[in-house]
């Protein structure tokens, strides 16, 4: 017993390998770790998305780490005497001075500010491309949903730590946007004082508010975020990656690179990219100068005062809203609560609602794992047009004031253009997606049953002249294909069917299988003649115009190119 | 008494007293036609006789004048002789709007009488006027007038009303953290804490100050143009007025030590960098990576 063991052929050898042994002895990870290391990711471009999220995340834990070493989250009178000379000798808080003192007298404090505030912009902006990758795709439908409203809670939350730490310096713009945060809550009818006075502890500002957003925005969002994305990304693993429908992808398999090694090489590319772009960008452009700014007085504020992108909508809402003052049982209500809780509140409960809303709509509760283009269901595809539409017109209302001020219009066009852009542009989006989506399958429809346009013109014998279409697959006596139409992507050039004769290399267009490409060229070097023929362009197809319907509508000769 | 010798006397003492005594001596021939009321013949004669008088007084009396005014062309910064240019200017230039007697023209100009040399410096030396046309605001353009005609216009119209002057000396020499507290306090509403402007209502607007010269500045709180609230003396003392342009010419010309300063306009520019720049890098960068076709 004992020799047949120390002579398996499985034994290693290697330093590494036995190392491995002895943990695998204690642990035993071999068989998760081998799973795990084997889980195949597909590799088109859009299944990134939300890995630039994610690494944005770690970019904000590294880099918020640092800043907590140097920040005072106390709002404590203090006189400025560092070396910003525009600032010595004023009164503002601790917080303030400690931000002051990151950006001007801490070794590479400024950078890694800098880098923060950008991973910031960047890890919501991140989310929300991925959502709508998710979204278009149709990816959140059954087994999903789950992950699709973790996915939502992710926004909020992210959304909610941005504006936290948006406001900690206690400079003169976040104070303002803090001013307007304390105004929403005032505004919500009968429980709206009440709910200010918990969350500020007395009058405006207070002293207590930065405390509290200082451990909000460092432990508990970020505590949650993190074990939400821990979650979202289980979830994710066992119930597989979704796919785009194509060859030999079904909804019992996923086609793509196994974790370990391509994938883990192209997430580490991927995580140095974001970080190396954060760390240009923190270097490289200012962002958020409040030592231009100056501390947070209640008695200052400044034109052109905004929230960060992603808040900007909420703010545009609020500017855009008509003066509309309701009492209702005795109790007011501000136009300020329609426009900056209203709006986001049913945006984000359509949002997060979404697939149930779908699936009653529909009736469709199966299961799905191959994802659908966008153009195969229309509807939806001009809905989330429209939900950007207006997404889009309540956050170009949030700058108004400073478009109109660079682009020399009337802030008060302006302000006319959100009220009826924001009623009148989301359903033209949504006639205008319709229109395109209804094309695009049309097109492809087309090409399916007539072939790709090869751009050869020829003159029939009758005098006429046609374009000569390749066919994708077996064609019937009329010459039309016989594939039926999948929801998956169509070639539309002969370059996409090897008609160059070599692989096309391209960025934004699809590689060709060179492999496929090269042996189609060997084999034609050497003279092939039954693989130079099964290649042959077709004519119209039509009997009567040279197409043999038992040749499958294939011209005898070869056309001139 | 003659008139003659009250006409010779007027333009030794100077153009304005002249001018006042000469309208006594104009009517003196008046008076003596009062005497020969006899027939409305004779009154008519008499009455031209007596225009013709004063129009000959009144030819004698400016040709006096005129003589003095060009010998003091060699002394230069007399003020008659600006003064005099500068209604030459304000006759050619500024008359349609603002009236014949300074006093303003109903829905075109605004009265001139009291704004002083303040105003007229910035207004005309930013180029503001005279106005191309009625808009919600002047802009700003390149001055119309030399510096030389803007001081003779300012001479005119300070001569007629008075109103806040201009400072002189080094206009820097203010507290920087004081300038900047009282920027944010007083300023920062309407022209941004970066100095960089913001909209008003209906197409007006506050001005970005990064083409502000330091006189420019201190005019503008002087005198309260279009609609920035005056800041008198009483409300913004001069040394805070210095403070204000120690703070804001300082600013603009500091370095952005966090690098390229993108119109430090705050969130807006920094969220289209983020989606151009950053977004679009990303996108690139997976483009690169994954792989095109679904």
């Amino acid at each position: 017993m004992a020799t047949t063991t120390t002579t398996a052929p499985g034994q290693p050898t290697t330093l590494v390998g036995k190392a491995a042994l002895e943990v695998d002895d204690r642990l035993i990870v071999a068989g998760p770790v081998r799973r795990t290391l084997n889980k195949v990711f597909p590799d088109h471009w859009s299944f990134l998305l939300g890995e630039i999220a994610l690494y944005a995340f770690v970019v904000l834990l590294l880099s918020g780490t640092y800043l907590t070493f140097f920040y005072d989250a106390t709002m404590t009178e203090v006189t400025y005497q560092g070396s910003y000379a525009a600032m010595r000798g004023i009164e503002m808080s601790a917080a303030f001075e400690s931000s002051l003192d990151i950006s001007f007298d801490v070794r590479g404090g400024l950078l890694i500010r800098q880098m923060h505030h950008w991973a910031a912009l960047l890890f919501v902006a991140a989310i929300c491309v991925h959502l709508l990758r998710i979204f278009f795709t149709g990816a959140f439908r059954r087994p999903r949903e789950t992950n699709w409203f973790i996915g939502v809670a992710l926004l909020v939350l992210a959304m909610l730590e941005g504006f936290a730490g948006y406001t900690l310096p206690d400079d003169l713009l976040s104070g303002t946007g803090l001013r307007i945060f304390s105004a929403v809550f005032l505004s919500i009818p009968v429980i709206g004082t009440w709910v200010y006075f918990t969350v500020f502890g007395g009058d405006f500002p207070g002293e207590l508010i930065i405390g509290r957003l200082y451990i909000l925005h460092v432990l508990i969002i970020p505590a949650i975020l993190l074990a939400l994305i821990a979650l979202h990304l289980l979830i994710l693993v066992k119930q597989k990656h979704t796919q785009f429908p194509g060859a030999g992808r079904t909804e019992h398999n996923v086609v793509g690179n196994r974790l370990f090694p391509t994938f883990a090489g192209k997430a580490t590319a991927l995580f140095f990219i974001v970080f190396g772009l954060c760390a240009a960008l923190g270097g490289l452009v200012q962002i958020n100068p409040f030592w231009l700014f100056g501390p947070y007085n209640p008695a200052q504020v400044s034109a052109g005062s905004q929230p960060d992108w992603y808040i900007g909508f909420v703010d545009g809402g609020s500017r855009i809203f008509p003066p509309w003052e309701i009492v209702l049982w005795g109790y007011h209500i501000p136009p300020v609560l329609w426009g900056a809780l209203g709006i986001p509140g049913v945006m984000f409960t359509l949002l997060a609602l979404y697939p149930i809303i779908e699936r009653k709509l529909t009736g469709d509760t199966a299961s799905h794992h191959l994802l659908q283009r966008p153009r195969d269901v229309p509807v939806r595809t001009s809905l989330g047009m429209m939900a950007i539409t207006a997404y889009v017109v309540l956050w170009i209302s949030g700058g108004n004031d400073v478009i109109a001020e660079k682009f020399d219009i009337s802030l008060n066009a302006m302000t006319w253009f959100g009220r009826i852009g924001f009623l009148v542009l989301p359903p033209i989006a949504y006639w205008i997606t319709y229109r395109i989506c209804l094309g695009l399958e049309r097109h492809d429809r087309e090409v399916l049953e007539h072939g790709i346009e090869t751009g050869v013109i020829r003159r029939l014998p009758s005098g006429e002249f046609i374009e000569v279409h390749q066919p994708l697959g077996p064609v019937d006596e009329h010459g039309h294909g016989q594939l039926a139409y999948g929801g998956a992507s169509v070639p539309k050039k002969m370059n996409q069917v090897g008609g160059a004769r070599r692989a096309i290399k391209g960025f934004f267009s699809p590689i060709e299988e060179p492999a496929e490409v090269q042996r189609q060229a060997e084999l034609e070097a050497r003279g092939l003649e039954s693989e130079q023929a099964s290649r042959e362009l077709t004519g119209s197809g039509r009997p009567s115009e040279g197409g043999r319907p038992s040749e499958g509508g294939r011209p005898q000769q070869e056309p001139r190119d | 008494m003659s008139t003659t010798n009250a006409s010779s006397e007027a333009p030794l003492e100077g153009g304005r007293r002249g001018l006042r005594r000469r309208r006594p001596a104009a009517g003196t021939p008046a008076a003596a036609a009062r005497d020969r009321r006899r027939s409305k013949q004779r009154r008519r004669l008499a009455n031209i006789a007596g225009l013709l008088a004063a129009l000959v007084l009144t030819g004698v009396g400016y040709s006096a004048l005129a003589p003095g005014a060009s010998a003091a062309d060699d002394a230069t910064g007399n003020p008659s002789n600006a003064v005099e240019a500068g209604r030459e200017l304000y006759t050619r230039s500024c008359i349609t709007c603002h009236g014949s007697n300074l006093q303003g023209v109903q829905d075109r100009g605004p009265s001139l009488i009291g704004v002083g040399e303040a105003a007229v410096y910035f207004q005309v030396h930013t180029g503001r006027m005279p106005l191309v046309r009625q808009e919600a605001q002047a802009p700003e353009r390149p001055p119309v007038f030399s510096e030389e005609e803007i001081d003779q216009l300012m001479a005119y119209i300070q001569e007629n009303g008075g109103g806040p002057t201009l400072p002189s000396g080094d206009l820097r020499d203010g507290d920087l953290a004081e300038g900047g507290e009282l920027f944010r306090l007083n300023c920062a509403q309407c022209h941004n804490f970066t100095g960089m402007g913001g909209a008003l209502s209906s197409g007006k607007r506050a001005p970005s100050l990064m083409e502000a010269d330091d006189l420019t500045i201190y005019a503008a709180m002087l005198s309260g143009p279009e609609n920035m609230p005056v800041f008198g003396d009483n409300q913004l003392t001069p040394d805070e007025k210095r403070s204000i342009i120690t703070y804001v010419q300082t600013i603009k010309a500091a370095a952005d030590p966090g690098g390229a300063g993108i119109g430090r306009v705050g969130p807006v520019a920094e969220g289209l960098v983020m989606w151009t720049v950053g977004v679009g890098a990303l996108l690139f960068g997976i483009f690169w990576m994954g792989t095109k076709a679904p």
